[in-house]
């Protein structure tokens, strides 16, 4: 029993040498992070930690798939401010209504992205660019530029606010409902095998018989409802709808999946990988907001950007590194 | 749409065969022709358009836009992008009042004037060999690698400034933003040299040339003894020292320096522009006055609406709506 286990875990790290780094630093991250601070493990942090970084989580698994097919999603920031807004606006009618509507916006836009892609022929990165500027266009024009403030008699506030079963916040538990749905997609499908044969070679993949179109709308669509996800975590953590939020998640995503040892020419991927990079980025953040507590540093938002690239830069550095020995491996 | 390719000699055979067909012609024009019809609106509709002012407010908008989108049309010629151009723009931005606010450039005017725009613009090409650098010889994507600058070199303005918003009175350097020739934005001449010595420098030099080949065919032309390596580089160099610039003339336009805001969103224009000027993303190809045409067509549509009481957002729909009708029409020529 023990033994074939640990041969398990062998085979697994072996076949995910990409997504190895990731791990490392992120135990590596939370033990200095136990070590050093007093509160660091505490309730309070794990839960706020998790509870804020809910939304790049599920940004980041949806731009994961899109990234497998090797094409991008530029869109998913305003697209989550704008479902935040419409989010706000359907919070009357209780989350049984926004959250729907939030996440059906979503996939309204992802399926636009998937038709200017797949119909229109237009390269992701440009497709994804135009309707990056159209949702925000449509946040600004609906909500008027002006935060729309959520309604706080209805059970919307569950959402931000109550915790689960009286453990974690509701946005983690729809996370991680969102996480394993998706992983089941990938692992377990032929959809998402799909996804991965296009990233391998789309041209093959089309001789294969399998339906290329199909899957790449439906990544498009997926990251969209992820992003309409997004917003309405945003609408509940802020308590208001925000139409000027939004600015660089996709980066920030982009990051996290590439930080998860996913490569951006696509074929390859892994969705557990993903959430670890979006939590080992959020804990940067959370680590370096301790130091600044401590006054160790005096940390502005500005700092915090260029950590960021520094940091991003680093781990781009690695991967290549990884991958460049991995291809001597292999020749 | 339109394509400058003609000077350059290196028209790709396709566009060769279809260039009979009718609706190729328009689209290989479209950019003339969009640029008439918005023309002939604006004559039409919009109140004081033929007005000497209103030139001179879109020569001084579209210059930064014109500028930064040469320098993407080589970036894409490589068939590479550039994201960090905004965050270029807001670093040497930030740092020319800084140097010539100096005491050092209090006690020696001419020479501070001088190191004001001649080390921002160093800054800016030293972060176009880092791009360049990660892209060619660490074999990132350059999606990836410019968004190191991206993210962090708005951040470096940003603490270099701490933030503030920096006004200053300067006459000299503001002449680079103010300044007039014969009655003409001193910006206008400065891009018209700038179109002309990179349109030269892709017709007429080897490494124009080289660029070209390693965009068209990046292993045929390693094959073929270019320096790839060399030439990608000089790509990420060029365009981050035109942002440079382009950084320079919007602080000089305003007087003033806000690291938030300069540049913001000018890698989005400045794509946009190279695409709407003929520029195929998959690279191989340089318009350079493509990409000029498609500055002032993004210019004339944003000053269009605004001059017409549509508000900025939907401006920013109606730019999406230009971006994707501008490819759809380069894909369809391309089939």
């Amino acid at each position: 029993m023990l033994d074939t286990s640990a041969f398990d875990l062998r085979r697994y790290l072996q076949g995910n040498t990409h997504s190895l780094g990731v791990w490392i630093t992120l135990v590596a991250l939370i033990i200095f992070g136990l070590l050093r601070y007093d509160n660091f493990g505490g309730a309070y942090n794990f839960s706020s930690v998790l509870n804020y970084n809910a939304m790049f989580i599920v940004i980041a698994v949806g731009m994961c798939f899109v990234i497998m097919t090797g094409g991008i999603d530029l869109s998913v920031g305003s697209v989550a401010a704008f479902t935040s807004v419409i989010a706000a606006y359907l919070s009357p009618y209780g989350i049984q209504v926004a959250l729907p509507g939030a996440v059906l916006a979503g996939f309204a836009i992802g399926a636009l992205n998937g038709f200017f892609v797949v119909a229109m022929r237009i390269p992701p990165f440009i497709a994804t660019l135009a309707t990056m500027l159209g949702a925000k266009g449509g946040a600004l024009v609906i909500s008027g530029a002006q935060t729309v403030s959520i309604d706080w008699t209805s059970n919307f506030t569950y959402l931000g606010m109550e915790q689960a079963f009286g453990i974690l916040p509701w946005t983690i538990v729809i996370t991680l409902i969102v996480v394993v749905i998706l992983w089941v997609v990938l692992e377990k499908t032929s959809l998402g095998r799909t996804v991965l044969a296009i990233g391998g070679g789309e041209d093959a993949s089309v001789m294969m018989g399998l339906n290329v179109s199909r899957a790449k709308v439906f990544v498009y669509v997926l990251s969209g409802g992820c992003a309409g996800m997004a917003g309405l975590f945003l609408a509940s953590g802020f308590g208001a709808g925000q139409p000027l939020e939004g600015i660089g998640w996709e980066l920030s995503a982009i990051a996290s999946v590439v930080v998860g040892g996913t490569l951006l020419t696509g074929g390859m991927g892994s969705i557990t990988a993903t959430v670890a990079g979006a939590l080992l980025l959020g804990l940067v953040f959370n680590i370096l907001n301790f130091e600044n507590g401590r006054g160790v540093i005096s940390l502005s938002a500005y700092w915090q950007m260029v950590i960021r690239g520094a940091f991003l830069f680093l781990v781009i550095v690695f991967q290549s590194r990884v991958a460049q020995s991995g291809k001597k491996g292999t020749a | 749409m339109t394509s400058q390719e003609k000077p350059l000699g290196v028209a790709p055979v396709s566009s060769r065969v279809t260039q009979k067909l009718s609706w190729s012609m328009i689209s290989q024009h479209g950019g003339v022709v969009a640029l008439i019809v918005i023309l002939l609106f604006n004559i039409l509709v919009t109140p004081n358009f033929l007005h000497a002012q209103t030139l001179f407010v879109n020569i001084s908008q579209v210059a930064t836009i014109a500028i930064v989108a040469v320098g993407m049309t080589l970036v894409i010629a490589t068939g590479g992008i550039d994201l960090s151009v905004g965050a270029i723009m807001a670093l040497s931005g930030a740092l020319a009042p800084l140097i010539f606010t100096s005491p050092f450039a209090d006690a020696n005017p001419e020479l501070g004037l001088a190191l004001a725009i001649v080390v921002p613009i160093l800054v800016a090409l030293a972060c176009g060999v880092f791009n360049g650098a990660l892209v060619s010889l660490l074999n990132v994507q350059p999606i990836v690698a410019t968004l190191i600058f991206f993210i962090s070199g708005r951040g470096i303005a940003l603490v270099l400034t701490n933030g503030n918003l920096q006004t200053f009175t300067h006459p000299s350097f503001s002449y680079l933003g103010t300044g007039k020739i014969l009655g003409f934005p001193f910006q206008g001449y400065l891009v018209l040299v700038i179109a002309v010595a990179v349109w030269w420098l892709m017709a007429h030099s080897v490494f124009g040339r080289q660029l070209l080949a390693v965009g068209g065919n990046e292993q045929a032309a390693k094959l073929s003894g270019v320096p790839v390596k060399r030439v990608k580089i000089g790509a990420y160099v060029i365009c981050a020292g035109l942002s440079g610039l382009a950084g320079l003339i919007v602080v000089a336009i305003n007087s003033a320096s806000d690291a938030a805001r300069i540049g913001n969103l000018m890698e989005l224009d400045a794509i946009a522009a190279a695409v709407v000027g003929g520029t195929l993303l998959q690279g191989g190809k340089a318009p350079i006055f493509g990409a000029i045409l498609g500055a002032i067509i993004i210019q004339l549509v944003k000053y269009t609406l605004l001059a017409n009481g549509v508000a900025d957002e939907v401006a920013l729909i109606a730019k999406a709506g230009i971006i994707i009708l501008a490819v759809y029409v380069q894909q369809a020529r391309k089939e």
